[in-house]
């Protein structure tokens, strides 16, 4: 089937393309680049910084894969995606994974072939009003005109979270999460509703963030994980374990300050599988011994990068609520290295 | 004495196929189709293949489903629970709406500015020159994303409407209210209205027509009819006693009171819209996304029909305007007389392309926020329901629909207006 890559590539959009694309870890390897699908900006999860340098959640993510496959944090090329091309963009094999707060569903893990590699992110959808509106509570909202970013899951929850209250509304379709904070500060829609992480990070763009509230309905589950495609399963648990490794790291207590120390060996043999010093994970996984130390190193543990870009010392302030490992209440349970 | 023999009947032979020029063209014209045949049946099969081996087997069944989406601008009744094939079909609704009134726009707006840019006014056929040139030389889209920002961000929100003092009033004596959500007037109410025909009755592509509309048109229609009746009489009697009896006052008569009959018994009355709660009610909301792409995508392709018109009346030849005001008539029944009629002939071939034109580009509604065809079916269901090369094809078999009816109802009009020739 590979001959015939070319021409189905190129008459079907690259479509057709995905499905004899195998070996996503060689791929990246003789690229010597991840190519890493990202929002198209959203501050805190990912969005380029004042030198061009793309920050966040998520990319932090992306560059922990890029140092345990290719040993250089650095190696990543950043590919912007909409909530409508970041599928296609995947499937096709424009990008190698997708980190962009997508939401893990069954149908988008069965139905569109993508593989949820776990969840970064616990979140939940959220709406967010101007102070002056005098709202309190979702249920006062009938009649109000939504801001909403189209191709999202979100959209879905909103129709649903409307029709069962019996309240209507009107929808305001955008693409970007830029043209939505344009409408909404200029008043074309009185609520901006999307997972309330991102709508934390909206607000902290705001001039006035202290004028608009986030509402107390969550009216979702949305668990937000990194994806890849289906079919590729030495690629699914480069990532999926890259991501636990990071998790792993914070409930060992393995962060980027003690790392080097705890590298040249410990008398806790979980770290020391995990950093590669005792057993063959990384050997296991096609990669080097040392490959979850250098994710690790990257951006530091699960807990670093989350205090690092979207905590409540940043001005998005996340608690971290579920997003606790479960020895603290949250639902953090990385499996185990062994 | 001459014998006549038939020539030697020729046999024919395989190898004429290739060296006999009678043949030749037709043989190579063959073995292109059939290897274009072959190319274009690979292609299919492989994609196909390709999906299959993806896992996403080419079907439509997924139309049948709940779309679960909702959407603003409905001509027809919606809601998240009815299928994506509704769904589609009143995002289709939505692209022939802009369309339409796209095209009636750039029609006006072109012709005039096609007529002024040859005005004898220095001042009138500049400004024409630079409308034109602005227009045509930016990307429409750039003119659409313009013209919502100017929409969004200059008009009043809702909440200025508010209070006792407020920042802003409605307009018109309180009918039509101007905000940066959409524009929102008076709308046609009727309350002892005839009711509806539902068609296709419970189906995806069900709608419903008005039966008060239908009265309407059939009076409109009625008095249309009766005019041009009384219009052939006073033209008779002119022609037999060269006296021409006065018919406007009864022309109007037949046009009006008809009508005023009708709208009496159907109870008419407007719908002025109201500020409750967030936003107005009552009264058409013509919303943002609409009046944006409208604007722009009319005053864009009104450039190029503006260019089209002045092509078009310079190109009858100025021995008409002469012979035009030798007979005495003003410039302006010149114009609508005698150049435009002619001149027709010309426009109206790449006026066609214009308007496939504009039609199409509506599909760059998602850049606001209209939910047209592309924003449905190529946007939202695609997206939800991961079936990309079934949208995509269904959504280029709708705009090819759409792009050959306009050129259908346009060719059949350019041979009635095309020259007479014996």
């Amino acid at each position: 089937m590979k001959k015939s890559v070319i021409l189905g590539a190129a008459t079907i959009a690259g479509l057709a393309a995905g499905a004899a694309v195998a070996g996503t870890v060689d791929d990246v390897k003789a690229r010597g680049k991840l190519n890493c699908g990202v929002t198209t900006g959203l501050v805190g999860f990912a969005a380029p910084d004042a030198n061009g340098e793309w920050q966040g959640f998520d990319v932090s993510l992306c560059r922990a894969v890029a140092a345990a496959v290719l040993g250089d944090a650095s190696a990543v090329e950043f590919v912007p995606t909409t909530g409508k091309t970041r599928f296609t963009a995947l499937a096709s094999g424009e990008i190698d994974m997708l980190a962009r707060n997508t939401t893990w569903t069954f149908s988008r893990d069965v139905d569109l072939k993508f593989e949820f590699t776990g969840v970064n992110y616990y979140d939940g959808q959220g709406f967010m009003v101007p102070k002056a509106l005098g709202v309190s509570s979702a249920k006062e909202l009938d009649g109000a005109t939504v801001c909403i970013q189209t191709g999202t899951t979100t959209e879905l929850n909103l129709a649903d979270f409307f029709r069962s209250n019996n309240i209507s509304y009107e929808p305001v379709p955008i693409e970007t999460n830029a043209e939505a904070q344009q409408q909404y500060l200029a008043g074309a829609c009185d609520v901006y509703t999307t997972d309330a992480s991102g709508l934390a990070a909206t607000r902290a763009t705001f001039e006035n963030p202290g004028d608009h509230i986030l509402l107390p309905e969550i009216i979702s589950k949305e668990p937000l994980g990194p994806l890849v495609r289906h079919g590729d399963h030495e690629w699914g648990d480069v990532v999926r374990w890259t991501l636990n490794a990071l998790v792993s790291a914070e409930e060992l207590g393995v962060t980027s300050a003690n790392i080097d120390e705890l590298a040249a060996g410990t008398d806790n043999p979980e770290i020391n599988r995990l950093l590669g010093t005792e057993g063959t994970l990384g050997e296991m996984l096609g990669l080097d011994a040392d490959w979850a130390a250098k994710a690790i190193k990257a951006g530091g543990n699960y807990g670093e990068v989350f205090a690092k870009n979207i905590g409540e010392e940043t001005p998005i302030g996340l608690a971290r609520g579920l997003n606790a490992q479960w020895t603290e209440g949250g639902l953090l349970y990385s499996p185990p290295f062994r | 004495m001459t014998t006549l023999t038939d020539p030697p009947k020729e046999q024919f032979r395989l190898s004429m196929l290739l060296y006999d020029t009678r043949y030749r063209s037709a043989t190579i014209q063959v073995i292109a189709m059939i290897g274009f045949m072959l190319l274009a049946a690979w292609i299919i099969s492989n994609t196909i293949q390709n999906l299959e081996a993806l896992g996403k087997p080419v079907e439509f069944g997924f139309f049948a489903e709940p779309a679960s989406y909702d959407i603003n601008q409905r001509l027809l009744e919606y809601d998240s629970r009815d299928s994506h094939l509704r769904a589609a079909f009143i995002g289709l609704l939505n692209t022939l709406v802009v369309a339409v009134l796209g095209c009636i726009t750039a029609t006006i707006v072109g012709v005039l500015v096609g007529v002024l840019r040859l005005s004898n006014n220095w001042l009138v056929a500049r400004i024409m020159t630079v409308y034109v040139e602005m227009f045509r030389n930016v990307p429409v889209l750039l003119w659409i994303v313009l013209a919502m920002a100017i929409l969004i961000e200059s008009l009043p929100a809702p909440r200025a409407f508010r209070g006792e003092n407020p920042e802003a009033t409605m307009n018109l004596f309180d009918s039509v209210a101007v905000t940066n959500r959409g524009i929102y007037v008076p709308e046609f109410l009727f309350s002892r209205s005839l009711g509806d025909i539902h068609i296709f009755g419970t189906s995806s592509l069900r709608f419903d027509i008005s039966l008060d509309l239908i009265a309407i048109l059939i009076v409109l229609g009625g008095s249309i009819f009766a005019m041009r009746k009384v219009s052939a009489w006073a033209q008779a009697k002119q022609e037999a006693s060269g006296d021409r009896p006065t018919i406007w006052h009864i022309q109007l008569g037949i046009l009006f009171v008809p009508m005023i009959v009708l709208l009496t018994i159907l109870g008419f009355h407007l719908g002025f819209p109201e500020l409750k709660g967030f936003n107005f009610t009552g009264g058409t909301h013509l919303r943002n996304s609409l009046i944006a792409l409208w604007l722009a995508l009319s005053l864009y392709t009104a450039a190029f029909i503006a260019e089209i018109v002045r092509a078009g009346i310079l190109a009858i030849s100025k021995g008409q305007t002469e012979a035009a005001s030798a007979l005495g008539l003003r410039p302006g029944r010149t114009m609508r007389l005698v150049i435009l009629p002619q001149a027709l002939r010309v426009i109206i071939p790449p006026m066609i392309s214009n308007y496939l034109n504009l039609t199409k580009n509506s599909s760059l509604a998602i850049a606001v926020g209209y939910m047209d065809i592309t924003g449905t079916l190529g946007g939202i269901t695609m997206n939800q329901t991961g079936r990309e090369l079934e949208c995509v094809l269904l959504l280029m078999l709708v705009y090819l629909s759409i792009s050959l009816s306009i050129s259908a109802v346009m060719n059949w009009y350019n041979n009635r207006v095309k020259l007479v020739e014996r």
